[in-house]
Formats: C-alpha cells, sequence, structure tokens
C-alpha cells in the first residue's frame, strides 16, 4: 500500500497528488511514468511521474478526471493509499547536448512537459515553453513553467486568456522569428502531438513526443501499447514513451487509443450514477 | 492385488456446453473413492520409471502408497518433501510426456493417473488441514528471487526450507507469475495458488511484489543490501509478433495481453474496472497451451466461432492432449496446416479479416518437427473481429539489459552453467523460462530446486572459507 501524502486540485479537472514510494523515487528520472491500482478491483493505469523528492521518499503526479479510473482516485484522500504504484518505467528522456529547445505541452500534457523544461534548463538549454489550455480557467502550473523555461507562452483555443490559437500557431510564430531550435519536445493529446511533429519536419528540428498510449503491466510483456514507429513495433512502455515524433505513425496510434471507447463511456456513467460524479 | 482396470480412472469433469460459458473449473477432481480406486492400479515397481519423468522426482510410488493405505496426511508430506506446489502441478502439468509417459501401466494400457493422484492429495490437505507450517531456524544467509513464478517459488520454497531469509521480488501486483496473469480459472483456479503462496509465506519467504527488478533495483544493488546469492526466475515474457500487415489494428492482442487481462485483471466480471473487447470471431494463432488457453477463454466471453489457426497438424501440437481434447469439446474450431499471412482492417482500424495460406510439411528441421511449407495460391479469407497472437515468447530483457556482466545468447536466454546454474557472474544464478525459453511450469520448478541446492553449497563453501 503506498500512502498519499498530499492532494490538491490544479483546476476543475486536473489535481497533483504526492506519494509516499521510497524505492520509486530512489530512481526516477524525467520522461518516466509509473503504473497506478487505486483498489482491488481497479484496473492499472500509467501516469507520468511530474516530480519526486529523493530525500522525502515521495512521487508526483498530476491527473487529469477523464474516465472511472482518475475519477475513482480522485475520491481517494490525503493521508488514504494506493493499492499499488509501481515504477519508474519505461526510458529516461535524454535531453542533454542541446542549445535552444522549444518545450510544448498541451492542456494536462503540460503536467509532463514542465518537468522536461526544468531539467533542460537546468543543463543549461535555453528554453522555450508553449503551453495551450481549452480555456483560461484550466491554466495550470503557470508559475512553474516560467521558473522553468526563458520564456512562456501560454495559448488558449477560445483566447480567453488574451492569446488565442493553438500551440502551433506559437511555434510557428518562433521559428519565423528566427529561434533556431536544435530540439522541439511535445507532449499532449495525440493530434497535437502530431501537428507539431508536422510542423518541424520540413525545417528538420528534432521533436520529440511522450506517447500516451493504452498500457497494461507497463514492463514490456503485453504489446498493448505498441506503436509504429519508422515502421518497426515498438513498446511504448519500455522503448518509450519518448519517440521521434518525425516517425510514429499517429493515425495508428489514435485509432488503438480508441479501442475500449464503448466500455470506458459506460464504466464512468455508471460511476457517476453510484458516486455522483465528479465533485 | 492391484487393480488391473486397463483405463484411468475417469474424472469428472463440467459438460463441454456449460462450462464453455464460465470460468469455473472444467476438471472437478476424484472424490475418495475415485482415488484408491486410481491409487490401486499401481504396480510398486521396484525401479519406478514414473520418478525418471518427473524434473523434481517426486516419489511417486511412495505417495500412491500412502492413498491406498488411507493415510491422506503422509500422501502430502511425500509429495510436499520434493514440490513445493503440489495442486498446480497436478493440474497443469503434461504428464503425457513426463511422469505417465514412463509409467509401466502405459505399455499395454492407460498410464496410472499420476497427475490427478497429486492433485487429489493436494485439495484433500487444503480442504481438511490448516497448515501449521512453521518457519525454520534462520541460519543467518539472505538470497534474493527475482520473480515470484513457479521457478522463483520453487527456488524460494527450497532455501526457506533451509533456514535461508528469501525475499521474492515480483514486478506485479500479484505473485505467481504465470500461474496468475496467463493460465486462466477454468484450468488452474488462483485460490489454489495464493493458497499455496501463502504456505511459502508461512515458512518464513517474504514477497515483495510492485518491484519491477531491474528498474527499481540493480543486482549490484541487492549485493549491497546484504543478499549473498541471487537467483534469476524472470521467465519469458516478452510476446512475439509475427511482424504480419495489420497486426496494429484494433482488436488484435497478444496472448500475453488478452489473458493478462482475463485471469490477472479478470475483465470478464463486472466488478473488475479493466476492459476488454467481447468479440464475436477470433481466430488464434498457435498452437501451444497458450493458444488453447486463449481461445477457450475467448468462448468464455460470448464469442460465437473461435478458430484455432496452426500451420502445423495436430500430431505436432505443443499443447496438453487434455486440453487440446477440452477445447474440442468446447466446439474451439481447428484450423489445421493453415498459417495468416494478413490482417484485413475497416475505416475505423478494427479487426474485419484475417487472410491465411494452406499448409503442407516437408522434411523435419532442426527441432525434428516436419517443416510447414506454403500451397501457393491457397488463400483464403476469415471473417474475424480478434485476433490473438500466441505463438511464443522471448525472456523479458529487463535484467539482462541493466546488469553488467550478465550474458545471454542470440535468443536472449541466459547463459548458466549445467551444473550448478549459475550465471556468468558469480553468485548469480538463473533458470526456468529466462534460461530455457518458454517451456513448462514443472520444468521451471526443478530449475528452481537445482539452483536452489547450487546456492545453498555456494553459500556453505563461502562461510567455510
Amino acid at each position: 500500500m503506498f500512502k498519499i501524502i498530499k492532494k490538491e486540485p490544479l483546476n476543475p479537472s486536473m489535481t497533483r497528488m504526492v506519494i509516499e514510494a521510497p524505492f520509486v523515487a530512489r530512481k526516477a528520472m524525467p520522461g518516466q511514468f509509473i503504473i497506478l491500482r487505486v483498489n482491488e478491483t481497479g484496473e492499472r493505469i500509467p501516469l507520468t511521474i511530474a516530480d519526486y523528492d529523493r530525500e522525502a521518499g515521495t512521487v508526483t503526479i498530476i491527473y487529469q478526471k477523464v474516465g472511472k479510473s482518475t475519477l475513482l482516485l480522485d475520491e481517494q484522500e490525503a493521508g488514504g493509499y494506493l493499492m499499488d504504484f509501481i515504477g519508474p518505467l519505461g526510458k529516461v528522456s535524454e535531453l542533454e547536448g542541446y542549445k535552444k529547445a522549444a518545450v510544448i505541452g498541451g492542456g494536462a500534457g503540460c503536467a509532463i512537459a514542465y518537468p522536461q523544461a526544468k531539467a533542460l534548463h537546468a543543463m543549461g538549454t535555453k528554453v522555450d515553453m508553449i503551453a495551450g489550455f481549452r480555456d483560461k480557467d484550466l491554466i495550470i502550473l503557470e508559475n512553474e513553467m516560467r521558473e522553468a523555461s526563458d520564456r512562456l507562452i501560454v495559448m488558449t483555443d477560445d483566447g480567453s486568456n488574451g492569446n488565442k490559437g493553438f500551440v502551433t500557431a506559437a511555434l510557428q510564430k518562433n521559428i519565423d522569428e528566427g529561434a533556431d531550435y536544435d530540439l522541439v519536445i511535445a507532449i499532449g493529446p495525440i493530434p497535437m502531438m502530431k501537428a507539431v511533429s508536422n510542423l518541424t519536419k520540413p525545417y528538420g528540428i528534432k521533436t520529440i513526443i511522450s506517447m500516451n498510449t493504452i498500457m497494461v503491466d507497463g514492463t514490456g510483456m503485453c504489446g498493448g501499447c505498441r506503436l509504429t514507429v519508422g515502421g518497426e513495433t515498438k513498446f511504448a512502455c519500455v522503448d518509450g514513451p519518448d519517440f521521434d515524433g518525425h516517425l510514429v505513425d499517429f493515425d495508428e496510434a489514435m485509432k488503438r487509443l480508441g479501442t475500449y471507447k464503448p466500455e470506458e463511456a459506460r464504466e464512468r456513467e455508471e460511476h457517476c450514477r453510484l458516486y455522483g460524479g465528479i465533485k | 492385488m492391484p487393480n488391473m482396470q486397463p483405463n484411468k480412472t475417469p474424472m469428472p469433469e463440467q459438460d463441454p456446453h456449460v462450462r464453455n460459458k464460465n470460468f469455473k473449473e472444467v476438471a472437478l477432481g476424484y472424490t475418495d473413492e475415485m482415488a484408491i480406486n486410481e491409487a490401486q492400479r499401481c504396480l510398486q515397481c521396484k525401479n519406478p520409471a514414473c520418478v525418471q519423468g518427473c524434473p523434481v522426482n517426486v516419489p511417486i510410488k511412495d505417495f500412491i502408497h500412502e492413498i491406498v493405505e488411507g493415510n491422506m496426511d503422509k500422501a502430502y508430506e511425500v509429495i510436499k518433501s520434493q514440490n513445493s506446489l503440489p495442486a498446480v502441478c497436478g493440474r497443469v502439468c503434461p504428464q503425457e510426456t513426463q511422469c505417465e509417459s514412463k509409467c509401466v501401466r502405459g505399455i499395454k494400457n492407460e498410464p496410472v493417473a499420476i497427475g490427478r493422484l497429486e492433485r487429489y492429495v493436494a485439495d484433500w490437505y487444503m480442504n481438511n488441514r490448516e497448515p501449521a507450517v512453521t518457519a525454520p531456524k534462520h541460519n543467518g544467509h539472505k538470497v534474493a528471487v527475482l520473480g515470484s513464478g513457479p521457478s522463483g517459488l520453487t527456488c524460494a520454497g527450497d532455501l526457506a526450507k533451509l533456514g535461508y531469509e528469501v525475499t521474492v521480488f515480483e514486478a506485479l501486483h500479484a505473485a505467481g507469475g504465470v500461474l496468475m496473469y496467463g493460465i486462466p480459472e477454468f484450468r488452474l483456479p488462483k485460490k489454489i495458488v495464493q493458497e499455496e503462496i501463502q504456505q511459502l509465506e508461512k515458512m518464513g519467504v517474504k514477497i515483495d511484489t510492485d518491484m519491477v527488478m531491474g528498474k527499481v533495483l540493480s543486482v549490484d544493488e541487492l549485493f549491497e543490501m546484504g543478499y549473498e546469492a541471487l537467483y534469476i526466475g524472470t521467465g519469458a515474457g516478452l510476446p512475439n509478433f509475427m511482424n504480419l500487415p495489420g497486426e496494429g489494428l484494433v482488436g488484435v492482442y497478444s496472448a500475453n495481453e488478452f489473458l493478462t487481462r482475463i485471469n490477472l485483471m479478470k475483465a470478464y466480471l463486472p466488478e473488475y474496472d479493466t476492459p476488454i473487447i467481447h468479440p464475436k470471431n477470433v481466430a488464434v494463432v498457435g498452437g501451444g497451451n497458450v493458444a488453447m488457453d486463449a481461445a477457450r477463454c475467448a468462448k468464455r466471453l460470448g464469442a460465437e466461432n473461435v478458430y484455432i489457426i496452426y500451420r502445423r497438424s495436430e500430431e505436432e501440437m505443443p499443447a496438453r492432449n487434455e486440453e487440446i481434447h477440452h477445447a474440442k469439446e468446447e466446439e474451439i474450431i481447428f484450423k489445421l496446416l493453415n498459417n495468416p499471412v494478413a490482417i484485413h482492417g475497416d475505416e475505423q482500424g478494427k479487426v474485419k479479416q484475417i487472410e491465411c495460406v494452406e499448409m503442407e510439411l516437408g522434411e523435419p528441421d532442426a527441432s525434428g518437427r516436419r517443416r510447414p511449407i506454403e500451397k501457393k495460391g491457397s488463400n483464403f479469407l476469415l471473417d474475424v473481429d480478434c485476433v490473438v497472437i500466441a505463438i511464443g515468447n522471448s525472456p523479458n530483457p529487463l535484467i539482462r539489459s541493466t546488469t553488467e556482466g550478465l550474458e545471454a545468447n542470440k535468443k536472449g536466454c541466459i547463459i548458466v552453467d549445467d551444473n550448478t546454474l549459475q550465471t556468468t557472474r558469480e553468485g548469480v544464478y538463473a533458470g526456468g523460462d529466462a534460461v530455457t525459453g518458454a517451456a513448462t511450469v514443472i520444468l521451471a520448478m526443478g530449475a528452481g530446486k537445482h539452483a536452489a541446492k547450487s546456492i545453498d553449497e555456494y553459500i556453505q563453501s563461502k562461510a567455510d572459507q
């Protein structure tokens, strides 16, 4: 059992949780993830490690309430326990040796992009952070992202923060103005990562994306997370989750992500009916 | 006088048309009368060949003799002296190629049903006795076991009996390895697996789940933590795919994923959160036990047509005879001498059809089995909405890729000394599927036993210096 040390809402749909998991905290590195299971009947869900404290033995996760399991997770309070918390899993991000990077986060993806920006920034890379949200009420981690970068641009789809447009618009503008990036990191929904990869490809800017596939074990034993990269089958849990955005078959990945849509919708609805839905 | 009845005493089973709609155990086990009747078929040979056929050398005629005498406690003790998981082995061993293949009664008639009798004794004990196992006195030495499958559990059990302080590290949230995630409930009830594991814990074996070794702790760190020897029993859990066009479609599973969702995550029960596709028409590719398990699970999920697609003939099928027989009774459709060449999908990226070719058998290959050859132009399509690939597994590379000096062969199998099972690193032993590639539960247990003996000798010889 793994104790929940702290829990705080970041916006109406996102929550930050600090979990006591000393073994995970000792080894965690940027880009890696954990698998958790809330209770005995729960499913195993992957979440990226948003932060860690080796001395305190804690690991921070940030999750968006999108379905039954994340709603169930959000019903747990500080002082309570999670049944299973397994990690660190996946490959460590390779961030060394870059001069100037654009780190792009889309919605919940900002929670994963932010530690990447922080790590790059700490290594002396110049970092432009571009964060995209649907509207201004959903903006998270603004101060943290500002501190982790040389420049922060926050975009909203509806322009409610005065900066209307997708992240790709901001990236295009920076490139046009001569930003001269040697690395772009994009983390968010698959269509967003695909759009960023398509944008950078003609410029030949190395683009790393973090794949959010369906996973079960997270240790390479089932292949549920497989995707096609450069024509080869890869397992996101052990070969990734970071991949070269110019080589990933995003359309296939998008379809695979929708495998359990009917089951997920039903589970969510039943859970909401039983427990009164999102608080 | 022994009972000269030519055939095995039949074991009651659930009706095929009832059981192919539930996940309850198919084979119901012997009653006391049936067990004693069957035990009396054993001739109590002076030089019993059956024992040579058992990878962990259970004193078979001795425990059968105790059944005849009605001494079930004694029968259990005899088995347990050599086998840590008798309720499991009695159910899942391919006895027809092991103990029972050597039984003299099998020359003219059917062999003695050794597996059924072992199962009977183990079940009898679980049902009638509160195991009063006490932990042996610690000898002051610590050993770590990586992986809690049959191999690791056997090694841990044998070392604990000798007084070692043993910790088993398991990556998943439940111990048991393939016994938990791979073999379905209808062949091996999970309650039985957990009861056998609890008995090991009562003997003092500590089991740490949620520990992905290689990631969370390295081999070197384990030595730093005071473990004097390690046993790697991490199995062969890396699924092989076929690189067919269409393998990325929605509805294509590795057998590992399909079975893990069903067995470990209980996706077939409404109160569990893990989803699974409920397909109408399913193609399972492969001819081993894993393929049989996947096909029979698919049927129980409500599929109308379940096909086993196997490129050789039934004679070459590696699956246990009883499971092939059960699968047929449950109306699994066998497409023998067929091989898939592509999977076709619809606009949403979902599986729609599997394209196969017919095969014929040529000369025997390196494995001694006749090599299947494609019949040109024999392509045909099967309408399916789910494909399960069950063509085998390779060892998971996690431990060897994070451990310096641990050598593996081209197939990724860890290299060990045949006499001691020591790897290329001192104090690190390995066995089971991690060394052999995917094999059987009982062979993995045999290796665990062998390694426990070597580890004991290694640590004692070091202590003597």
